[in-house]
C-alpha cells in the first residue's frame, strides 16, 4: 500500500516571543507539526503491516530548510520525501497549499492512502485535508485514533463531539488523525544516519505545472489579546501559601459570596 | 434576494447561527436561509424557521445518515446554488469543520474556520480566529464571490432570534457518500459545562495517576469549582473530551481559573484567557503558566492540594 503523508514544518510554538502584540518568527527554528508526526507514524505502522511505500510530502511555506527539517520523516521511517518549495508560496492560504499538494500527489502517482494531520500546530485550521479530497475527488473520514487498512478499504475509529464512530471507505481515501492515534517514536542515530541516503526531492510551482496562487482571503491583523495579571508569587510554607492565596480570593469577591 | 445561508448538524448550534446570521445579513443586505440535512431534519426544520429564518432547506435523503462531509458539502453546494446564497456559516463542531472546507473547495470559496468572531465592517464580513497555537488573533476577510465561514458554537446568542414563520423548502439533491458508517456508540456520560461554570480548577499532567485527581476533585469541592483538564489527561482518557480546556476544547471565562500541574502552552491557556483570575500550582517556577497568573503558588500539587483544601473547608 502506497501512503502520502502531508507533513507541515511550522516554527516552534514554544519559542514564539510575542513583542508588541507581535508574534515574533524570526530565528524562531522550524520543525514537523506534532500531529503530522501522528500521522506519519500511523503511516509507517500501516506499512508494516501491509508492505508498500511512504511519501512525505511538504511544502515549504516560508520555512527556507524545509528540506532539510523533513529528514526528521525520513529518519522516523518514510521511504521518501518530496518537498515543494517556491517563493511564490512563502505565505499561501489553506485552498493554495491545498491545490499545490493535490497536484504534488498527483505527480508523485501512486498514492492509496493520504493522511494528514486534523490541525497544523500553528493555523489549525484544518481545512486543508478536505480541501485536498475534494480536489482528488476522494473519500475523507476525519479525527481517525485508529486506522487499518485491509482489501481496498481504510478503516477508522473517530471520536466526534457526541459519538465514537467506525467508518470505513474504498481506497484511495484521505485519512486525518488526531494525537490518541499514537505514540509517534523518536528516531535513533541509526535512523538519522539512515535517512540521509534516502530519495529527496525539491519541487517548484513549475514543476507541478501550476502558476502562482490567487489569493482566497485577506488577514487583516494577527495581534497577540492584551493580558494584564498581578503576576504574584506567595512565598513561605506550603500552610503559608495556601494561606495567603485563601485571603487573596476573599479579597478578590470570589470566595465567601 | 441573495441570502446568507446556515447549516449545523446540531440544532441549538443552528438555531445560534440563524440568530447571528440575522444582524450580519441585514447589514449586507442579505436574507437568511437555514439548511436542515438528514433523517429527522424536518423537525429541526420547524426551529430553524421560528428561530427566524426566511426559509429552510430541508433533505431527508438517507446519503446524509451520520453527515458524511462529502455528501453534506456536495448537497450544501447544490443548496448554495439555489439560494443564491454569498456567505455560508456552518457550525464549527467536529462534522462542521471537516464539512466547511469541502464546500469551500467546491464552490471556489475562501474559508475561515474556528471562527470566535464575525462582524461586518466597511461593507465586508471579518472573522477572528486564534492563530500560532492560540498566541494571536488573526482577523481575516475572505475575497471570493462566496464565502464560508464555520463559526464556533456559542459565538453568538441563541436568545436574540427573532421568532419567525419561515418557509420551508425541499431541494431536489443528487447526493452520495463513499463512506459506510459501519459502527457508532453515543459518548458515555459524564457531560460537563465548562462555559458556564464560575469557578474552575484545571488539571493535568503534574497528576502521576489518575486516582492522584481525587486530589483535585476535593479541592473543586471545597471551593465549588467544575473540573477541567489539559488535552493531555483527555488524551489518556482520565476525563472526558468535554473537560478539555483550550485550542481544540472550552474557551472559558470563569471568576476564577485555579491550574494544577498544568505547564501553561499557549494551545491550553487560549482557553481560560479570558478568566478574571488566573492562579497556578506548580512545582516548576519557570513553567510558562506563572507568566500569565494573577496568583501562583510553586510547589509539589501532593502537598500543597491538601493543604489549600483543608484551608478552604475552614472558609
Ligand atoms: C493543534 C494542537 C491543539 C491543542 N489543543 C489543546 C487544547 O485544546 N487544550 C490543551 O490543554 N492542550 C492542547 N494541546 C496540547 C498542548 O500543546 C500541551 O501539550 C498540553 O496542554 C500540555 O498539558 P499539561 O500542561 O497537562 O502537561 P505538561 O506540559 O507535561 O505539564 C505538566 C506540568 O506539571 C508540572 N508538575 C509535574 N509534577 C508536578 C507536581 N507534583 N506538582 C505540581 N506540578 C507538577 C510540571 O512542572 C509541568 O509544568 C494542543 C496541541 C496541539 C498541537
Ligand atoms: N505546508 C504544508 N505542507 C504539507 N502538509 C500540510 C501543509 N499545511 C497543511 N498540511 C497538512 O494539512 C493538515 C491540516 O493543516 P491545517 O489545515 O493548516 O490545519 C496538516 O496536519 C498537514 O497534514
Amino acid at each position: 500500500m502506497d501512503i502520502v503523508v502531508c507533513v507541515k514544518t511550522n516554527p516552534d510554538l514554544q519559542m514564539v516571543r510575542i513583542k508588541n502584540r507581535e508574534a515574533v518568527t524570526e530565528a524562531v527554528p522550524y520543525k514537523i507539526g506534532d500531529l503530522e508526526k501522528n500521522a506519519l507514524q500511523a503511516a509507517v505502522d500501516l506499512r508494516a503491516a501491509a508492505g508498500g511505500k511512504v511519501t512525505a510530502l511538504c511544502l515549504a511555506e516560508s520555512n527556507r530548510k524545509a528540506a532539510e527539517d523533513i529528514k526528521v520523516a525520513l529518519a522516523m521511517g518514510a521511504d521518501e520525501a518530496v518537498v515543494i518549495d517556491d517563493p511564490a508560496l512563502a505565505a499561501p492560504d489553506q485552498a493554495a497549499i491545498a491545490a499545490v499538494l493535490a497536484a504534488a500527489v498527483k505527480k508523485i502517482g501512486a498514492c492509496d492512502l493520504l493522511l494528514f494531520g486534523e490541525g497544523s500546530s500553528d493555523n489549525y485550521t484544518g481545512q486543508v485535508g478536505a480541501r485536498v479530497a475534494e480536489l482528488l475527488g476522494l473519500p475523507q473520514i476525519g479525527y481517525a485514533r485508529k486506522v487499518e487498512a485491509a482489501d481496498g478499504a481504510v478503516r477508522c475509529e473517530r471520536s466526534m463531539d457526541d459519538m465514537i464512530e467506525t467508518l470505513e471507505a474504498p481506497l484511495p481515501a484521505a485519512v486525518t488523525v488526531v494525537s490518541e492515534i499514537n505514540e509517534p517514536t523518536i528516531p535513533g542515530l541509526m535512523q538519522i544516519m539512515k535517512a540521509k541516503s534516502k530519495p529527496l526531492q525539491v519541487w517548484a510551482l513549475a514543476d507541478l505545472g501550476l502558476g502562482a496562487p490567487a489569493p482566497v482571503r485577506e488577514i487583516v491583523s494577527n495581534l497577540a489579546e492584551e493580558q494584564d495579571r498581578k503576576n504574584i508569587l506567595f512565598e513561605g510554607t506550603v500552610a503559608e501559601q495556601a494561606d495567603a492565596f485563601v485571603n487573596a480570593l476573599i479579597k478578590e469577591g470570589v470566595l465567601g459570596r | 434576494m441573495a441570502a446568507l445561508l446556515v447549516y449545523s448538524e446540531r440544532v441549538d448550534t443552528a438555531c445560534e447561527l440563524v440568530a447571528g446570521g440575522k444582524e450580519l445579513a441585514a447589514a449586507l443586505g442579505l436574507g437568511v436561509s437555514a439548511v436542515a440535512l438528514g433523517p429527522g431534519a424536518g423537525a429541526a426544520a420547524s426551529a430553524l424557521a421560528a428561530a427566524g429564518a426566511d426559509s429552510v432547506y430541508v433533505s431527508e435523503d438517507a446519503a446524509f445518515e451520520g453527515w458524511p462531509a462529502d455528501a453534506v458539502a456536495a448537497g450544501l453546494a447544490q443548496i448554495v446554488e439555489q439560494a443564491g446564497a454569498s456567505v455560508v456559516l456552518v457550525g464549527s463542531t467536529r462534522r462542521g469543520k471537516e464539512t466547511a472546507p469541502r464546500l469551500a473547495q467546491k464552490l471556489g470559496a475562501g474559508c475561515v474556520s474556528d471562527v470566535s468572531s464575525l462582524v461586518v465592517e466597511d461593507g465586508d464580513l471579518v472573522a477572528g480566529r486564534y492563530a500560532f497555537g492560540g498566541a494571536t488573533v488573526a482577523r481575516e476577510k475572505l475575497v471570493t464571490a462566496v464565502k464560508v465561514f464555520a463559526v464556533m458554537p456559542k459565538t453568538f446568542d441563541a436568545e436574540g432570534a427573532s421568532a419567525g414563520a419561515g418557509t420551508v423548502v425541499s431541494p431536489a439533491l443528487s447526493v452520495s457518500t463513499a463512506v459506510k458508517v459501519v459502527d457508532h456508540r453515543a459518548k458515555e456520560g459524564d457531560h460537563v459545562n465548562l462555559d458556564a461554570a464560575p469557578l474552575i480548577v484545571g488539571v493535568g499532567r503534574g497528576f502521576n495517576a489518575r486516582e492522584d485527581l481525587a486530589l483535585g476533585d476535593e479541592l473543586a469541592a471545597a471551593l465549588g469549582a467544575v473540573v477541567g483538564c489539559t488535552k493531555s489527561l483527555a488524551d489518556f482518557e482520565w476525563l472526558g473530551e468535554d473537560r478539555i480546556i483550550g485550542l481544540s476544547g472550552a474557551k472559558t471565562a470563569p471568576d476564577l481559573y485555579l491550574s494544577v500541574g498544568v505547564s501553561g502552552q499557549i494551545q491550553h491557556t487560549v482557553g481560560v484567557s479570558a478568566a478574571k483570575l488566573i492562579a497556578a500550582v506548580n512545582k516548576d517556577k519557570e513553567a510558562p503558566i506563572f507568566a500569565l497568573a494573577d496568583y501562583g503558588i510553586v510547589g509539589d500539587l501532593y502537598e500543597v492540594l491538601p493543604a489549600l483544601t483543608e484551608r478552604l473547608k475552614s472558609v
